[in-house]
């Protein structure tokens, strides 16, 4: 019977760790690639979800909506980057702001506290219309999305605007010396991981067909927890692995709370349970060694 | 080269841990000059690179780079002039990155970057050439990541990143002093020879008496920030510790001048 239960939670581990793998790829680059702990994460999740279905209530085709999804994630990162760097407001403090703006901002967009999404047409709605277990077409839609952006954002650290905001988030004073505006390249750097949030967001939304202005909440506790995981297997001694340890971490995740889910975890524990997995990983080198947890962050 | 009339520079302004750091200050270096810089620990040596670096921003005063008045331009857009290194050898590479991406980011000084490749193929060549000269067999490990090096090949690295665009004046804050004696000499021998091989215009702090006089071809002493010595030409070259020590002797309680 669990073993059964077991192999039925791995198809919907593998979409749900699929759609959500943007958010734990844009938290590399935010806290990994940047080491600037970004809070936004949690209102710009919601924000992709709110953007993408008032405009599909709109009758603006789909892929619009995610574009515009993305384009309002990468605002509103730059927006958490600009409070940072132009005023000065503590780099956690800067997150939180944007976050709860966005809670307002997201109601607005929204008119309401959620979009139903079952009864119209989204991105996915093809694929499921697909004369086959709805399963395959989804997660290999998802799977081809995810490594094309994993792809594409390992390019981009191989160029120099990337050694660049990578030497931002490894040695703000050295860049700087080799002529650098390190406070435009966080500023890009939280905008670029904010739309990867978003565009998360607009996936999720459409996927479980329906936004709800809730949705984003944990979000970053969750991202952390998918990259801790992913990085304990898979290291991230290069950008490459960091960003695949992302992937594979959120897949990993969602598949420990199905299982979890099964063996009896109330959902309404799901949060507390994640929070504890983060404490546990994050801690635990220092129980260990009686050393500081090491998570080196910049502007706190 | 750089000239820098009436610098001055006060922490902590109107508090209770108000500190002068530079207390007025005026210096001419000339083109293809190489000046030290002694002083006790204290004395403003880091402060007077980091104003005219731009790192720190003075409260009076003025500095001009290669003819043009930079005392208020941001640090990042000094960087066309100036090649740097730090007392710390960690602060001058990137260690997550590799050994060539490292250079990468020294070849593009003060130039904007875009969407292009970080390393070209081209380039590694060029670099694994450089890296030779420094004889550490570091043109093998182009690919490593600087975390792995040793703080002697790090700040070897970061000489050769300092240098490789042939900034228009070069800045040595103590880059030799928290490494071991065996591993300084053969880091100050490449230093000089980096700097006579092009003629670098360079400004070395350092805290030991020996190399302040033997290295440039002149020298100035910082006592709680202003200048109190300078010495130039044929009267530096005639110096010796044991004049410098009698002179100064009551003024620098420090002994690790003279070590
Ligand atoms: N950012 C700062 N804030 C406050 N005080 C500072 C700062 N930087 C330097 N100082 C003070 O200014 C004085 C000069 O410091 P500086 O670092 O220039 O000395 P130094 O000659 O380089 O000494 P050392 O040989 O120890 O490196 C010191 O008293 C120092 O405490
Ligand atoms: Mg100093």
């Amino acid at each position: 019977m669990l073993f059964y239960g077991f192999w039925r939670t791995i198809p919907i581990s593998l979409e749900q760790g699929l759609a959500y793998a943007l958010v734990a790829l844009g938290i590399v680059i935010s806290f990994r690639i940047l080491a600037f702990p970004d809070l936004t994460v949690d209102g710009s999740f919601a924000l992709g979800g709110a953007v993408v279905s008032r405009l599909i209530m709109e009758g603006v085709p789909p892929i619009y909506g995610i574009l515009m999804a993305i384009i309002c994630g990468f605002i509103a990162g730059c927006c958490t980057g600009l409070l940072n760097t132009r005023l000065k407001i503590n780099s956690l403090l800067a997150g939180i702001l944007m976050m709860t703006i966005l809670y307002s901002v997201n109601l607005r967009i929204m008119g309401r506290s959620n979009i139903q999404l079952l009864t119209v047409n989204t991105l996915l709605t093809p694929l499921e219309n697909l004369d086959v277990n709805r399963f395959i077409p989804i997660i290999a839609f998802f799977f081809v999305l995810t490594f094309i952006v994993k792809f594409l954002t390992d390019m981009f650290f191989q160029t120099q605007i990337g050694f660049a905001m990578r030497a931002t988030g490894d040695n703000e004073q050295m860049i700087r010396t080799l002529g650098v505006n390190t406070d435009n390249m966080t500023v890009l750097g939280l905008g670029m991981s904010n739309a990867f949030v978003a565009f998360s967001g607009a996936l999720v939304a459409q996927d479980q067909g329906f936004s709800d202005i809730g949705m984003g909440i944990g979000m970053i506790v969750a991202g952390l927890a998918a990259i801790i995981i992913g990085e304990t297997l898979i290291g991230k001694t290069t950008v490459s692995r960091m960003t695949l340890a992302a992937i594979v971490g959120s897949i990993i995740y969602k598949f420990i709370i199905a299982i979890g889910l099964r063996l009896g975890l109330a959902p309404t524990d799901l949060k507390m349970a994640t929070g504890g997995m983060v404490i546990l990983a994050l801690g635990f080198p220092a129980l260990k060694k009686g050393k500081e947890a090491k998570l080196h962050l910049r502007g706190v | 080269m750089i000239k820098a009339k009436g610098l001055k520079k006060t922490f902590n302004k109107g508090t209770i841990d108000e500190k002068v750091a530079i207390d007025g200050i005026d210096l001419h270096v000339s083109k293809g000059n190489f000046v030290t810089v002694i002083g006790s620990n204290g004395a403003g040596k880091t402060t007077l690179l980091n104003l005219i670096s731009g790192t720190v921003e003075p409260d009076a005063g003025e500095i001009f780079l290669d003819g043009s008045r930079v005392t208020h331009l941001p640090e990042h857009k000094r960087a066309k002039y100036l090649g740097r290194i730090f007392q710390n050898p960690l602060t001058g590479t990137a260690a997550s990155m590799t050994i060539e991406e490292n250079l990468a980011m020294a070849d593009l000084r003060g130039q904007p970057r875009g969407l292009r490749w970080g390393v070209t193929k081209a380039r590694r060549d060029f670099y694994r050439e450089k890296l030779k000269m420094l004889e550490l067999g570091l043109e093998d490990r182009l690919k490593e990541s600087v975390s792995m090096l040793s703080g002697g090949q790090r700040q070897s690295l970061t000489l050769l990143m300092a240098t490789l665009s042939l900034p228009k004046l070069l800045l040595l804050d103590e880059h030799t002093a928290a490494l071991d004696p065996k591993t300084a000499q053969r880091v100050m021998d490449l230093t000089d020879k980096i700097v006579r091989e092009n003629n670098l215009t360079t400004i070395m702090v350092t805290h030991n008496m020996h190399q302040a006089i033997r290295y440039g071809n002149s020298m100035i002493m910082l006592h709680e920030g202003r200048i109190i010595f300078d010495s130039e030409g044929d009267s530096k070259r005639a110096l010796t510790v044991e004049e410098v020590v009698r002179r100064f002797g009551a003024d620098l309680k420090d002994e690790t001048l003279l070590s």
